[in-house]
């Protein structure tokens, strides 16, 4: 199979910095690593799955009503790891609140599943939507990498940053706040965007 | 009355569904290039929003919520179809955005010319769905408190669309640095913004 539809969406047509897609959930469950590596997760399964069912049946849906089919296979599968995440993992799901039913509405999904999976056989479209769905989760950990490293001084709920550097204990430390709050998100997004278009000169914009 | 003009001041400054919440990003970055457009869109996503969250609403507290269904008989006391929400209201959501679509283009042609190529999009709009499941998180308790918050989360949706089209359009004449350009730029100067919005934070009437 062609290795290039798991290579691009990871880095030269990323589904967040170029192709700007789903950026509605990527940045509000950022603030620490868990929530962000749970919803990278969830969205991989429904982007690649969803791409999947849709392919199976491309040629027997009408193209009229095809956007109700497919947020209703969309909504199927985010019933079903909304149902897994309250049953395994009901902490991380009151976390993400409403970003978990929100993925029905993120529009990489949407986006695959018009741009590839109606027209083409399903074992491609299954991995194209994964790759999509990595590429989406590995900018998603990045931020939330150094959202929760330099907001909390922790990395996935351990702390990393030793106490004794922290002013209340006599150092010099503080945690920034400013990471924690949405805009920050947005500014680190834009910072990733042009250290990637600084490298790769194509993606610039006139 | 008092906590529902409250509800509405808080939904437009203080929870800004864009700016504390992300929602409707895809196509506030996408259609913010002119403010002429961006208001078309606003209006669409004001209007969509003020009709399906109340319809949401009515469907959630009398079918979907646990022991709704009580009052169709009073075996179904103990059901609880909560977890049917999702599918249902993405479902009202999309075939209101189309009746609402075939509507306007019949009764008015040139609302329908300017907004007509956003009326789908919105179906997907993380906004729209956003706000009917905020409604069913926060529990909203009367069809008034839905019809306000829809209201008002519109009109802040709408109010920052607007705003950015209208520095995005004086921004075309600055000296940014190449790899920031476009893009980059227009995700640092929401950051900005969201900055500026922070200062509601806290404002009660």
């Amino acid at each position: 199979m062609d290795k290039k539809i798991f290579i691009e969406p990871i880095f030269l047509k990323n589904p967040i910095t170029v192709l700007v897609l789903g950026i509605c959930s990527a940045l509000a469950v950022t603030t620490k690593l868990e929530p962000a590596i749970v919803m990278a997760l969830s969205v991989t399964i429904v982007t690649g799955f969803s791409s999947f069912i849709i392919s199976l049946i491309r040629n027997t849906i009408p193209n009229r009503i095809r956007i109700i089919v497919q947020l209703v296979v969309v909504a199927m599968l985010v019933i079903l790891v909304d149902q897994i995440l309250q049953a395994y993992a009901y902490e991380v799901s009151k976390q993400l609140s409403v970003f978990v039913g929100l993925i029905i509405t993120n529009c990489i999904i949407m986006g695959r599943i018009e741009a590839y999976a109606l027209g083409n056989k399903p074992i491609p479209s299954l991995v194209d939507g994964l790759a999509n769905g990595f590429g989406y989760g590995l900018i998603l950990v990045a931020l939330a990498f150094v959202r929760e490293l330099f907001g909390s001084g922790t990395l996935y709920g351990i702390q990393v940053i030793p106490l004794s550097w922290y002013s209340v204990n006599g150092g010099f430390y503080e945690n920034n706040g400013f990471m924690i709050l949405p805009p920050a998100a947005l500014i680190l997004v834009g910072l990733i965007i042009w250290i990637q278009r600084s490298f790769t000169k194509e993606l610039i914009e006139k | 009355m008092q906590d529902l003009v409250n509800l509405f001041v808080k939904s437009i400054f203080v929870e800004n569904m864009v700016f504390a919440y992300f929602l409707g990003m895809c196509s506030f970055l996408a259609v913010s290039k002119s403010v002429k457009t961006a208001t078309g869109l606003g209006i669409a996503v004001i209007f969509v929003l003020v009709v399906t969250l109340p319809v949401n609403y009515l469907i959630y507290k009398y079918v979907l919520t646990a022991g709704a269904l009580a009052w169709l008989d009073p075996s179904f006391a103990d059901l609880d179809l909560n977890f049917l929400s999702f599918i249902i209201f993405i479902a009202v959501v999309a075939s209101i955005v189309q009746l609402v679509e075939m509507i306007v283009e019949k009764f008015s042609p040139s609302l329908y010319n300017s907004l007509g190529i956003f009326l789908p999009l919105i179906a997907v709009n993380c906004a729209i769905l956003g706000g009917s499941l905020f409604m069913q998180e926060r529990g909203y308790e009367t069809l008034g408190q839905a019809t306000t918050y829809a209201l008002g989360s519109g009109i802040g949706w709408a109010l920052a669309i607007v705003s950015l089209a209208a520095i995005r359009e004086k921004l075309k004449y600055s000296n940014i640095p190449a790899p920031l350009r476009g893009l980059g730029i227009t995700f640092i100067v929401v950051g900005l913004m969201g900055i500026a919005f922070m200062s509601f934070m806290g404002i009660k009437l």
